[in-house]
């Protein structure tokens, strides 16, 4: 057993040599088998590095290119002059600026509301046993199974019957119950991480039910919230889809809308168009980068948004 | 809820036997989440009520209402009148299924599902197993690599590959033309709708290998390497120690990822979508896309929400599947 600790600590995957260890030559050997193991894998992983990176690679390097080299026949692989006219020029789009802040009132609202709703669900299904609570985990599944382009259509003629196109509160609202079901999920994982001694014990010292919730379970769940307020916000600044069919006025458009509208019908402002596919995806890259850890495993046991 | 009760009821018996194991989410220490106080039974369902009536209002109202209204006929009159459309019966469905169109539908976004899951899978799959193999500071530069694939909106990422295959100033045209003897030099990839499917999978594929890999890479890590020896002193060569050791033990994960896979390329809209300018071609269409052309753009709400529910069906039993083995896992208790 010592010896097969020793191997798992040494990075190679291949550790046989460590199982012989009186043969003087056995290193060597290992040795020598593993170098050309490593090169082979080395090389898959570069190629797989390069496939992977290249697009982002040329969304950030057109986004700086000027437009001169963006329209030439013969596109230069690596940097060569870096301009932000492409940024000026995306940014002085009519109905950049309230784009913009259509999207941060859209997902701010439903994600907050979506906490609020998602916590105390979660606390609910996480705490309590009571008749009913597995069907209401499985609904949650179930949800979030279902085609978002199959429930486009009733959603749009329920908003329309409703007043709500046209309306932030109608996307607002879809927005809010898209995450929602995965936001439980998650924040459910916490609360039954949480000890139920803990808040009983604060029940015995006098807290009523509510202080305990409020001074012992919330602040241990915050990171849980934070982390699922996160994924929400991410989901709801990609949609564009149900924005798209919603919103009819231009000034109503969330940023996505604007970035799909920006092919006319004179051709495509590619340099225009990958600035403003950066300015989109910075905010994005950035929280995804905070909960990167949790996403695989969050993804796997029961969240499905992706 | 019989089960979920029992169990709740007997924490330490039969019904959960290892419970040291350890899994990462398992119930809280100290005699479980059972007693459900007497004081308020109420409460749990004052808590979960703003949420099912949330949930019910945006998921489970629409889709009776699919099913309403594919029995209906509703169009541009209906929506703005408000008045109820007129009952149909199956007209909407045998209009539907008596369309050839609908079947190359079908078929085309079958087809498309299969190669872009079995791609994606043996891409990722192979590209979790090198990650073992590699040198960390490669290893690093790959997920750095993939973090940031991953982090890409759908929509930026549908952008990147519209320039990078545009007919005249792409990157792939001038690259491809600086090979001798080959000249993309305008070439448009979307005349072809074989060469157009083609850059969208390649989208589609590019946007999941990176939740594909990091997620295998953590189940290979819990490969036991005693096993991977020992199977390897007694002769194993390695597709032998990959078949009867390492794959066993991701298999779980491997399949959750594969059904995952599964419904979201089943369900593919807006890689096409926006790759076509908000108009694909009737040669681009998936069953995601002719339906909601159908709604949106011949107004005929009611055939839209038909074929709505025809792919529900269709992907039920997948869901069903997922469902399962979700519940196998545990993580619904």
């Amino acid at each position: 057993m010592s010896t097969t600790t020793t191997a798992r600590t040494s990075e190679g995957a291949d550790t046989e040599g460590a199982q012989t260890p009186p043969k003087k030559p056995a290193p060597r050997r290992y040795r020598a088998e593993r170098r050309p193991n490593r090169i082979g894998f080395n090389i898959f992983g570069l190629v797989a590095f390069v496939v992977m990176a290249f697009p982002v690679y040329w969304l950030v390097l057109s986004a700086f290119r000027p437009n001169s080299e963006i329209r030439s026949y013969d596109q230069s692989l690596f940097p060569t002059s870096i301009t932000f006219d492409n940024f000026v020029r995306a940014t002085e789009t009519r109905f950049f600026w309230t784009a913009i802040q259509s999207s941060l009132i859209i997902c701010v609202t439903a994600v907050l509301g979506a906490m609020v709703l998602g916590t105390i669900a979660a606390f609910a299904i996480g705490r309590f046993n009571f008749v009913g609570r597995k069907a209401f985990m499985m609904v949650l599944i179930v949800v979030q199974v279902l085609p978002p382009t199959a429930m486009l259509i009733p959603i749009y003629v329920q908003l329309n019957s409703m007043g709500a196109l046209n309306e932030y509160w109608g996307v607002i609202v879809v927005y809010l119950v898209s995450v929602l079901p995965f936001s439980i999920w998650m924040i459910r994982g916490f609360v039954i991480n949480v000890p139920k001694e803990l808040e009983e014990s604060a029940m015995v010292d006098g807290c009523s039910r509510m202080q305990a919730f409020w001074k012992v379970m919330f602040p241990l769940l915050a990171p849980g919230i934070a982390a699922a307020s996160i994924f929400s916000l991410i989901t709801a600044w990609n949609e564009y889809l149900f924005a798209y069919v919603i919103m009819q006025d231009n000034d109503k458009y969330t940023l996505n809308v604007w970035l799909m509208n920006f092919t006319t019908d004179r051709g495509t402002d590619y340099g225009g168009l990958m600035a403003g596919s950066v300015i989109v995806a910075v905010p994005v890259v950035i929280f995804f980068m905070i909960v990167q850890k949790k996403m695989a495993a969050g993804l796997t046991s029961g969240a499905v948004k992706g | 809820m019989t089960a979920a009760d029992t169990e709740a009821a007997a924490p330490p018996a039969d019904s959960e036997p290892p419970p040291p194991t350890g899994r990462k989410s398992g119930r809280p220490k100290g005699g479980g989440r059972a007693t459900a106080r007497t004081g308020g039974a109420l409460l749990p369902y004052l808590l979960i009520g703003p949420a099912i009536v949330a949930i019910a209002a945006i998921f489970a109202w629409p889709l009776v209402q699919t099913v309403i209204m594919s029995f209906q006929d509703m169009g541009r009159r209906e929506l703005w009148t408000g008045d109820s459309p007129p009952w149909v019966g199956f007209e909407q469905f045998s209009t539907i299924l008596g369309d050839s169109h609908f079947w190359s539908v079908t078929f085309k976004t079958v087809l498309f599902m299969v190669v872009c899951v079995s791609l994606t899978m043996s891409l990722g799959l192979l590209i979790a197993m090198s990650m073992q193999r590699m040198s960390p500071w490669v290893r690093l530069l790959l997920t750095g690599a993939l973090i940031a694939a991953w982090s890409m909106p759908l929509l930026v990422a549908t952008s990147v590959f519209r320039w990078l295959s545009d007919s005249d100033y792409g990157v792939i045209n001038s690259t491809l033309s600086r090979i001798p003897g080959l000249d993309f030099q305008g070439h448009n990839w979307f005349l072809n709708p074989w060469q157009g499917f083609t850059i969208i999978g390649a989208v589609v594929i590019w946007g999941a290998i990176p939740f594909v890999v990091i997620t295998l890479y953590a189940a290979l890590t819990q490969v036991p390497k005693e096993l991977e020896e020992a199977a390897k002193l007694d002769g194993a060569n390695s597709w032998g120690v990959f078949h009867h050791v390492v794959f066993p033990v991701i298999k779980p994960v491997f399949q959750m990822v594969a059904t995952l896979s599964v419904i979201w390329d089943f369900n593919i809209f807006g890689q096409v979508f926006l790759m076509r300018g908000n108009k694909p071609e009737p040669e681009y269409e998936l069953l995601g896309i002719y339906s909601f052309q159908k709604a949106f753009t011949s107004s005929s709400f009611s055939q839209g929400t038909a074929i709505a529910l025809i792919t529900v069906l269709l992907l039920s039993g997948v869901a069903a599947y997922y469902l399962r083995q979700l519940l196998k896992t545990g993580e619904v208790e």
